[in-house]
């Protein structure tokens, strides 16, 4: 069957800009690069940025995967990938191992990456300091002149109302020492697989028209104080479904009188888990009989 | 214009330039890094390599200086042709192709403003040998230190100083392509 887009969708001038825009953000880690974003056929909200970046990455010899809060099998994952393989008739997959370009809303793969994968994020407000200033020339004079005191100040009135620094997710990093980055809104617990990765990251914000990246092996640090250290935290249970201990996990409602269960954010990772013979506190006991 | 601006293009331009596009992302983002980058085959004295990133990279938009011995009609109409690329003096320039000694004073060419890093120049240039050996380079990309043959140590080492300011560099050698982006520390040999 004939293909009636042009590969990946955009036009050719659009990628050029976008790739422009990506090596741009390479070079200078964490520092927002403005760029022309168009139009998509979804929503502003449903990952039109990072659609843009991983349109504008694809080769036809890519595999992508497609997660949203660490799974595959969600609305947006699912017609994000619907649509890439239909106008750039890649390759997908659910396997982290197996992709070579990740597109990612607010979670970061439990399994390491690896030198070969770009990963793209979808973010939604690229502008860390934005809630604190409104104004978009006053925060590109913060940026400029490296004045991130504003962003201490909320971290301590954090501890100062809460006794702990409360922000859990979207939590401010530092990149190589210089540029404040908004790392879109993973939870805290993914921020240290943020630093020193040898995968490449890129990060598109479409309605705000921002592209921003974190190259390999590059220092990335999430804010903090000294008698307050940043701490990488989760819901302090175990997979109830392939009982791992270590991954981050959602809270599922199972019933009306209280019943909850915790199972691994990342389905991809679950899923290998439980393939491999783990099981959890409400696995089904299948040797039963 | 001469006949050959029309050839050495590509024929299959959304798939040739996604894929030179990712030879150039891999290059800048991790320096050091020395891949194949054919597919252009641009009139002498451009390389293929330098060909390629200009097909990826260049259109209207994008004001283009062109240095020395690659200042000549062939390139030119080349370049115009098959890019659209407007030809400007190095102050104005976007991207700059030439030798390193026909770039130099590479201090001619923008490193962006406080507020925009971003509206730095990127210089593509031609050497006759590209290797990983000589300086020592450290910082983003780079998992402990790597090393590639540069044409001069003195001005990168001034360019990183001036970071998050600073100019962008390819380094071509015939079809093959290395980078190194302002953020990367050049140590000497």
């Amino acid at each position: 069957m004939s293909n009636h887009y042009n590969f990946a969708y955009l036009d050719e001038q659009t990628k050029r800009m976008i790739r422009r825009a990506i090596l741009k953000g390479v070079a200078v880690p964490g520092y927002q690069v403005p760029f022309a974003s168009r139009e998509m056929p979804m929503p502003y909200g449903w990952g039109t940025g990072g659609v843009q970046v991983t349109a504008a990455c694809l080769t036809p010899e890519d595999r992508l995967k497609v997660i949203d809060q660490g799974a595959d099998d969600t609305t947006n994952a699912v017609s994000i990938r619907k649509f890439f393989q239909r106008t750039a008739e890649v390759a997908v997959t659910e396997h982290t191992a197996e992709a070579t370009v990740i597109q990612t809303r607010h979670r970061i793969p439990e399994r390491p990456l690896t030198a070969g994968q770009i990963l793209v994020y979808q973010v939604p407000i690229p502008e860390p300091l934005r809630f604190l200033e409104p104004r978009e020339t006053e925060t590109r004079r913060m940026h400029a002149l490296e004045d991130y005191g504003l962003m201490h100040v909320k971290l301590y009135e954090d501890i100062a109302r809460n006794g702990a620094i409360a922000t859990s997710y979207a939590y401010p990093v530092k990149v190589e020492g210089r540029y404040v980055m908004d790392p879109s809104p993973i939870p805290k617990f993914d921020n240290p697989k943020l630093s020193g990765t040898p995968a490449l990251q890129l990060f598109g914000a479409g309605r705000e028209q921002r592209i921003y990246a974190i190259p390999p092996f590059t220092e990335v640090i999430s804010l903090d104080f000294e008698d307050y250290p940043f701490e990488a935290t989760k819901a302090p249970h175990a997979c109830d479904l392939c009982g791992d201990g270590g991954s981050y996990l959602d809270e599922v409602i199972t019933d009306d009188a209280g019943g909850r269960m915790f199972v691994c954010s990342d389905t991809d990772h679950c899923a290998s888990r439980q393939a491999a013979g783990h099981r959890g506190r409400l696995s089904p006991q299948e040797d039963a009989a | 214009m001469t006949p050959d601006a029309m050839t050495g293009g590509f024929a299959d331009a959304p798939i040739q330039s996604a894929k030179g596009f990712r030879a150039i992302l891999e290059v800048l983002s991790r320096p050091g890094t020395i891949v194949a980058a054919p597919g252009a085959q641009p009139p002498a004295p451009l390389s293929p390599a330098a060909g390629l990133a200009a097909l990826v990279l260049f259109d209207g938009t994008t004001p283009v200086h062109l240095a020395g011995r690659h200042d000549c009609s062939a390139v030119r109409d080349w370049l115009t042709f098959q890019t659209g690329a407007p030809l400007v003096g190095a102050g104005e320039a976007m991207f700059a192709i030439g030798d390193w000694s026909a770039l130099s004073p590479v201090t001619r060419f923008a490193i962006g403003t406080p507020e925009y890093p971003d509206r730095a120049a990127t210089l593509i240039v031609e050497t006759d040998r590209l290797a990983a050996e000589g300086a020592l380079l450290r910082g983003p990309g780079i998992a402990r230190t790597a090393r590639l043959s540069l044409p001069e140590i003195a001005a990168f080492r001034a360019n990183r100083a001036l970071f998050p300011l600073g100019f962008d560099t390819l380094f071509t050698c015939g079809d093959r392509l290395a980078g190194l982006p302002r953020s990367t520390i050049v140590e000497g040999a």
